[in-house]
């Protein structure tokens, strides 16, 4: 795991693919100014880990890049979130087309309460994939992708509310990765589950990293020093430090970060 | 103190129902239920009383379930949070409340006379529909609420549209719930009398109707007729008349009860 960490940042150096460019961006929900002035890259097919304390505004963050914070009530938005160049802001944008690209892990699994094959074909059946033949291939891959196939695939006909928390999450992520996106966010996906689960869903992520961009949001700054090339520190809604994982954790360029990162606060 | 409570609400229930099999019952028969009143309704049967009740549920459902259920939709699905939505809430809330004699007026100011569709089935499954849209909207809603927020957010984070979400992820959970309150309230509707009273009901009409623009009899109103208009008539034919209504309601609201328990036997969350 830390060779294959290592490994991708090495190739920091040599020029990268802007995924995603966020600027200027500012958020507000009614007269609470959620986010102030974010601004940053994120690389092709890089972990970005988003940290902060509760109400850092990571998680709104987070949500912007998939619009799923519309669905909020007196959401605002300034400023640019490009996907690949595109602001997904624009009023032209075709908003499920976005949030098939940009795929999201909550912090809560949230299975529907049907089978586990139906959980995963949901989103595809959505896009008018009706063939049985073609959706089986597609769970298949899926689950595999997600390293949940071998716990599952004498249980695709059971209730996906009958696996475990963690393997709950694990179908949330393949059921993200049915609908082949590009971009994965993960919200705090370890919150709760135990040490296991949580090494699995990191080992996928390793995995996983050489067809998707990924973003991680977590409270917990051990994982986000275990999992991320690079580190965002947020707090109170503003950007405080993005930079490499190494240097945020071991030189820190800003007090706040230090102090949160030793654990003199939060 | 429990035993009490449950004992005051089903005593008069059983009450009523014994009542009403001990003197009703021997009235059952075949040709009460299937045949033509006669002699000024002092002989015969039923028949088209039981019909006319019967076009009037299926007309009320055909119309008040869609428009229902897409109005409670649209509130809890669609709608923003504006003045506008607040003020239909209120509307609802009021309208539920409102005596069902003043809908039967409504009905026959409305559909009788202005639109001109006359005494009949169609202006009396109207007017019962309207009666019924408060109700059904308020519990069909409720159901809705009843599904997790985690749902939607799970499908349209799947790229499922709005409309993909509703019909995917949260009709289907709501939908026994929202059967059952229908259900319950077109019950109620079968046994109202005051809004068919000017808006379809016929005193006395031999004949079973031939359109939606016909007039026909109904249970309700066909009992209070016998009851109150008619002199001379047997009381058993009263009484045989008011459990034939009251077994319709409570076979309606069984079906109610059934769905209930097959939702309780399938609830996966």
């Amino acid at each position: 795991m830390v060779e294959q960490q290592s490994s991708v940042v090495s190739r920091q150096s040599s020029e990268r693919n802007v995924k995603i460019n966020v600027g200027n961006l500012n958020v507000y929900f009614g007269a609470i100014h959620a986010l102030r002035n974010i601004s940053l890259e994120v690389y092709k097919n890089e972990i970005l880990a988003a940290i902060g304390p509760a109400n850092s505004g990571k998680t709104t963050f987070l949500r912007c890049l998939n619009r799923m914070n519309d669905l909020q009530p007196n959401f605002r938005v300034e400023g640019k979130v490009l996907l690949d160049g595109k602001n997904v802001y624009d009023t032209a944008v075709d908003v499920p087309f976005l949030r098939r690209r940009v795929g999201v892990v909550f912090a809560t699994p949230t299975p529907l309460p049907m089978s586990v094959f139906e959980n995963i074909a949901y989103g595809p059946r959505r896009l008018g994939t009706g063939k049985r033949s073609i959706l089986e291939k597609i769970v298949e891959r899926s689950l595999k992708k997600a390293a949940l196939w071998d716990e599952v695939k004498n249980r695709l006909r059971d209730s996906a509310l009958k696996l475990s928390g963690g393997q709950q999450q694990r179908l949330c992520l393949a059921r993200a990765l049915a609908v082949e996106p590009e971009v994965i966010l993960y919200d705090e996906p370890c919150s709760g589950l135990d040490p296991i689960s949580t090494a699995k869903i990191e080992e996928t992520m390793f995995e996983l990293q050489k067809d998707y961009t990924q973003i991680l949001v977590t409270n917990n700054t051990k994982q986000a020093a275990r999992v991320s090339e690079r580190t965002a520190f947020f707090l109170m809604g503003e950007l405080v430090e993005i930079g490499l994982t190494d240097k945020i954790f071991t030189a820190p360029q800003d007090q706040r970060t230090e102090d949160y990162i030793t654990g003199r606060f939060g | 103190m429990l035993f009490l409570a449950t004992l005051v609400i089903f005593t008069p229930i059983a009450t009523v129902l014994f009542v009403l099999i001990q003197r009703g019952l021997p009235e059952i028969r075949w040709e009460f239920l299937t045949q033509m009143p006669r002699m000024g309704m002092r002989q015969g049967g039923i028949f088209p009383a039981i019909v006319g009740t019967f076009y009037l549920v299926i007309g009320t459902v055909a119309i008040a379930m869609p428009v229902g259920i897409a109005t409670a939709i649209y509130l809890s699905e669609y709608a923003k949070e504006t003045r506008l939505k607040r003020l239909i809430e209120i509307a609802i809330v009021n309208l539920a409340g409102v005596p069902s004699v003043v809908y039967g007026l409504f009905g026959m100011g409305l559909f009788v006379l202005f639109l001109h569709f006359g005494s009949s089935i169609l202006s009396g499954a109207l007017t019962l529909a309207m009666m019924s849209l408060p109700v059904i909207i308020t519990s069909s809603r409720e159901a809705l609420s009843s599904v997790p927020y985690s749902f939607r957010e799970a499908s349209l984070a799947l790229g499922a549209t709005r409309w993909q979400t509703v019909k995917h992820a949260v009709l289907p959970h709501a939908l026994p719930g929202i059967l059952t309150g229908t259900v319950l309230t077109i019950a109620r509707a079968a046994g109202e009398t005051a809004p068919i009273l000017f808006t379809v009901a016929a005193f006395y009409l031999p004949k079973l109707p031939h359109s939606i623009f016909d007039q026909c009899m109904a249970l309700p109103y066909h009992l209070y007729v016998i009851t109150t208009q008619v002199p001379n008539v047997r009381i058993s034919l009263q009484y045989g008349t008011a459990l034939v209504l009251v077994g319709l309601v409570l076979g309606i609201n069984l079906i109610a009860v059934l769905i209930r328990a097959h939702i309780r036997s399938q609830k996966k969350w």
